[in-house]
């Protein structure tokens, strides 16, 4: 999928709930958005986007997407 | 003429709980205070003539024939205009009455003579009926040397012309009794008052609009009037075409989401009239032009009939039997998912579709595909809705009964426009007006309900399109810091620490009126008066439609919507609550049977285990516990390669859809497009296999309204390529290798009512039984749930949500200086694939862009003028109709005409939740040119160049 329009969605998500909770809380608010509402290719290619270091991502989005990463690559159980 | 099983009682019912007794012919009854003498002793079983009289219309007194004798009272009081009263003896046959009631007969058969041969009302005309109650053949009037000649046009001075000039309907003035009762239709049915009785006396006639033709006048053509006259003045021309209709089935009309119960009267197999039902719980006796009249596309020349299949776009359709396309289909999508994965396919559901049918493709998908790659046209309309009404309340539905709105003082209106999209409530709206509600309207456009010669809006909130967000924290900011706040319903009914941390945010200076007035571009004063008009009303209604969900911000309006709501305590009993106008019939329906890719049915997310252990003890599968793809996902996948099949039930996403190039490149790139539909709709043209559908009134199932009602949608007709929708469906799954196995719809309804705990008491015997059921409907509401969170929220304590105004990335600029609105007509329904195909094309045949006067001057567009219309994403051409209903910088076009490409200019961005397109904002810069484009020129000649001549469109579409 389009690379920027996945990291705008991301920022989308990110501008409802940053004004709501701390940063860290809100970026965990977007990650359990996109845990619910995104579909799997979506969620890695956001994740491989962020590990590329090339979306333009806002501080919200960039954190959440840190903790998707974080998921992923932590051992099952 | 109403419908040939209707029981007419003469008066409406009363609403009083008080019971009286009273004799009627010698016999005891009661009935509630309020109850005409006529309705009760239809009640009785005794029926009282009349002829100005039916049980839709007030009481009106004027034909003189319901006479009736009561004791204690002086002469002959008309029934009809009598109302009960305790220890009231009534007589309703004597000889002196008989000869008062003959002697009325006579004088008006003089007028209308009952040569009833060849008349479309023979045997089911009222005055046809009271002649032969009274034994009158002839009237006297007439008959003899010593009478005047009969009564002509010449000697009323009046004209006994036909007007045949609306399609679906004739005026005979030759057969009207002037009774008036179409003139009270249009005005306490309708609530447009095109109808007059002109003239005094002998010339007394009914006359549309100032003596105009019915197709000329203000007429909305409802069919209201034809419905209620009692004789063939007003009469559909369908029934000259037909023998007499011999059977009338109840079924629910396809069109938008109010969900009309209607009457199809059928002669020969085939439906010779639709008229409302006037038990119909929803609609309440009325329909609209739409599903009145235009159902004629059912049998148009243009139903795909044969299943067809191809290897390539660029070959031509084959016929097949009905086996080697579903073969062909299932192998390929087979061959798919081992080639690319099982993620590689989905399929998309209809809200044109039946419940039932819907369950079915979400099953064949989560349980055959064996993934969460289902989705609905509903994420293109009210996704937002299903979201933000989830959140905050804890149901994705609305949560009043259309009938609500009477008991409303006031009612919010936002981003819909009832006239054109939901007739049937707006008349309903508007005798809620009329009756002392007050009207706030927030939309970028004059809709008729701004200011009508019978309606005025308190308010229009003319904002710019794209500012709802900032416009409902303004309203909040009002009702916050003016102490409009309902403290003591929020401290029971909400969560108070997200209460307490919205009030803060709104409470903010820069949500004020003032502060936003740049934003909106409504004045500040306007604001805060409406906002205290909401806040401060005993019981505040807000209804929305797409004007609020087709933004990037949809659901953001929503949640505020709901948290403005819960504030201001307006959520849990008749008259307020927030009500969701649903654009097509079934789309609450379809997402409550779990069309969304992350959601089992119930709105239920994929990843709970025991829901969804539920449906794999059902099924016998194992499901996917991961959310599939959303519909635009669905694009991006395609065109990233790894999408590659999709089934597709009635749904043109190719025209309705955002950004067609786009879409069209998403399809073009799929190995494998099944297209389910009735018609060869834009989409079908990208297919591999046709599977030609049936129409509403070839199937059984139900349809859920946009207040959770289930109606029941009944065979008329067999299925014209021989199979229903479902079984289509069904036969699909099993060449799939998932075994389905349903002898009727029914049985698919038990199998919905087993797994959705808001189904449970739902059985096609109870529908038969109550008419309707509004879900929730379960062992705690045997019968239904007309308003939801009565006591408290589905999600127990209300949430409020913090909503941050965050401008669209579609804005105006030097180069796209104007924003692009879309909306559509009344007499025209989505991508028009049905309403094009009928007579309603003489009232819109060609989608408009209108434009401000001061737009236009500036850029020297006159009315009429093409104009090219360019945004980001594309270009078309449409002609230009100038008019002040739009602000200026504003522009605003219909998009029921695929020739029209309004989808061609808006653009890829969406809802930030929900990915629902942001149809309503499109940045555009638009010129006067000679001609529309060649595509556009090219469309008509090409567009069904690949298809058999016998699925040709005909040259007037």
């Amino acid at each position: 999928m389009h690379a920027e329009q996945l990291v705008q969605m991301v920022n989308d998500i990110s501008a409802f709930f940053a004004p709501q909770f701390p940063e860290a809380e809100a970026a965990a608010e977007v990650a359990g958005h996109l845990k619910r509402q995104w579909e799997k290719r979506m969620r890695l290619q956001i994740v491989e986007i962020l590990n590329s270091g090339e979306g333009a991502f806002s501080p919200v989005g960039r954190a959440a997407i840190a903790l998707l990463a974080a998921e992923a690559t932590r051992p099952a159980g | 003429m109403y419908a040939i099983d209707h029981h007419d009682l003469g008066t409406p019912p009363s609403t009083s709980q008080t019971m009286v007794s009273i004799e009627i012919d010698g016999r005891p009854f009661a009935v509630p205070e309020g109850t005409s003498v006529m309705r009760a002793a239809a009640l009785a079983g005794v029926s009282i003539p009349k002829l100005c009289a039916t049980d839709s219309l007030k009481s009106f007194g004027s034909c003189r024939l319901c006479l009736v004798e009561i004791e204690g009272r002086k002469g002959y009081p008309a029934s009809c205009t009598t109302l009960v009263a305790d220890g009231m003896k009534v007589r309703t046959e004597s000889d002196k009455l008989h000869q008062l009631r003959k002697g009325v007969v006579e004088l008006y058969v003089s007028e209308h003579p009952l040569e009833c041969e060849g008349c479309p009302a023979d045997k089911h005309c009222e005055l046809q009926d009271m002649a032969a109650v009274h034994g009158v053949t002839g009237s006297p009037y007439i008959a003899g040397d010593s009478c005047p000649p009969r009564v002509t046009a010449e000697s009323r001075a009046i004209s006994y012309q036909t007007d045949t000039s609306n399609p679906y309907f004739n005026f005979n003035p030759e057969l009207c009794i002037v009774c008036s009762r179409c003139v009270r239709a249009c005005d306490e049915t309708q609530g447009t008052l095109a109808l007059t009785i002109s003239g005094r006396g002998l010339a007394s006639q009914v006359a549309a609009s100032q003596s105009e033709s019915f197709v000329e006048s203000e007429c909305v053509s409802c069919g209201a009037c034809v419905e209620a006259c009692p004789t063939a003045a007003l009469s559909e021309k369908s029934l000259l075409s037909f023998t007499k209709p011999t059977q009338a089935i109840t079924t629910t009309c396809a069109y938008c989401g109010v969900g009309c119960s209607l009457k199809a009267e059928v002669a020969d197999g085939k439906v010779a009239r639709m008229v409302p039902n006037r038990d119909g719980h929803a609609n309440q006796g009325h329909a609209c032009v739409k599903g009145r009249f235009a159902y004629g596309y059912a049998t148009h020349a243009d139903r795909l009939t044969k299943p067809m299949i191809r290897a390539t776009l660029s070959d031509p359709w084959r016929e097949v039997s009905w086996d080697e396309a579903i073969g062909h289909a299932a192998s390929e999508f087979k061959r798919i998912q081992a080639k690319y994965g099982r993620g590689a396919v989905g399929g998309i559901t209809s809200s044109r579709c039946t419940n039932e049918e819907t369950w079915l493709v979400q099953k064949l998908v989560r349980a055959a595909f064996g993934n969460n790659n289902v989705d609905t046209c509903a994420r293109v309309c009210h996704s937002p809705t299903g979201y933000g009404l989830k959140q905050t309340l804890g149901e994705s539905a609305g949560t009043q009964a259309f009938t609500s709105v009477m008991k409303a003082n006031v009612v919010l209106l936002m981003g819909a426009n009832p006239t054109e999209g939901h007739p049937v409530f707006a008349s309903q709206l508007k005798r809620a007006l009329r009756a002392g509600a007050k009207l706030i309207v927030i939309d970028p456009r004059e809709i008729a309900l701004v200011n009508g010669p019978h309606i005025k809006a308190e308010h229009h909130l003319q904002l710019r399109p794209g500012t709802n967000v900032a416009m409902i924290n303004a309203l909040a900011h009002v009702a916050v810091t003016e102490g409009f706040v309902k403290d003591d319903y929020v401290a029971a009914r909400c969560e108070m620490a997200s209460f307490n941390k919205w009030r803060e945010f709104v409470a903010q200076e820069r949500n004020s009126p003032e502060a936003v007035e740049a934003v909106t571009g409504v004045p500040a004063a306007s604001v805060r008066a409406a906002a205290r008009l909401y806040a401060s009303a005993v019981n505040g209604a807000i209804y929305y439609g797409l004007g609020v969900t087709e933004h990037s911000q949809g659901s953001t309006t929503v949640l505020g919507i709901a948290n403005l709501a819960m504030a201001t305590g307006n959520i849990g009993r008749e008259g307020v609550g927030v009500n969701p106008l649903r654009g097509q019939n079934n789309v609450q329906g379809s997402c409550d049977m779990g069309s969304f890719p992350h959601e089992l049915p119930g709105y239920r997310h994929v990843s709970d285990n025991a829901v969804r252990g539920s449906f794999e003890a059902v099924w016998g599968v194992t499901l996917d516990n991961e959310q599939g793809l959303r519909i635009p996902n669905m694009f991006e996948a395609a065109l990233d390669g790894t999408f590659k099949g999709m089934y597709i039930q009635g749904e043109d996403i190719a025209q309705s859809d955002p950004n067609t190039q786009h879409v069209v490149a998403a399809l073009t790139s799929l190995e494998c497009l099944v297209v389910q539909d009735i018609f060869m709709c834009e989409t079908a043209k990208f297919a591999h296999v046709l599977l030609p559908g049936s129409s509403f009134l070839e199937k059984d199932g139900t349809f859920t309204n946009a207040e959770r009602r289930i109606s029941r949608v009944r065979k008329v007709m067999e299925p014209l390529p021989g199979l229903a929708d479902w079984e289509v469906t069904m036969r699909l799954a099993n060449a799939l290798g998932h075994p389905m196995h349903y002898d009727h719809p029914s049985q698919i309804m038990a199998e919905i009512a087993s797994l959705m705990p808001t189904f449970t008491g739902v059985t096609y015997e109870k529908l038969e039984r109550l008419g309707s059921i509004q879900w929730p409907c379960n062992d705690a509401a045997p019968e239904g749930t007309p308003t939801m969170h009565i006591d408290q929220f589905v999600r127990g304590k209300g949430k409020f949500f913090v909503t941050e105004y965050v401008p669209t990335r579609e804005r105006s600029s030097s180069r796209f200086p104007l924003l692009l609105t879309t909306g559509r007509v009344l007499t025209q329904y989505n991508v028009g694939a049905q309403t094009r195909r009928t007579e309603n094309n003489v009232w819109h045949s060609e989608d408009r862009v209108e434009i401000h006067p001061h737009d236009a001057e500036n850029r020297g567009i006159a009315d009429g003028d093409w104009i090219g219309i360019t945004s980001r994403a594309g270009e078309t051409v449409l002609r230009a109709q100038v008019t002040d209903r739009v602000q200026p910088g504003v522009i605003y076009t219909t998009f029921h005409f695929p020739e029209s490409g309004a989808n061609v200019v808006t653009t890829e961005n969406s809802d930030w939740a929900t990915n629902c397109p942001e149809y309503k904002v499109t940045a555009v810069e638009v010129v006067k040119v000679d001609k529309p484009l060649d595509w556009q020129i090219r469309f008509r000649q090409n567009r069904d160049a690949r298809l058999p001549s016998r699925h040709k469109a005909p040259a007037a579409v």
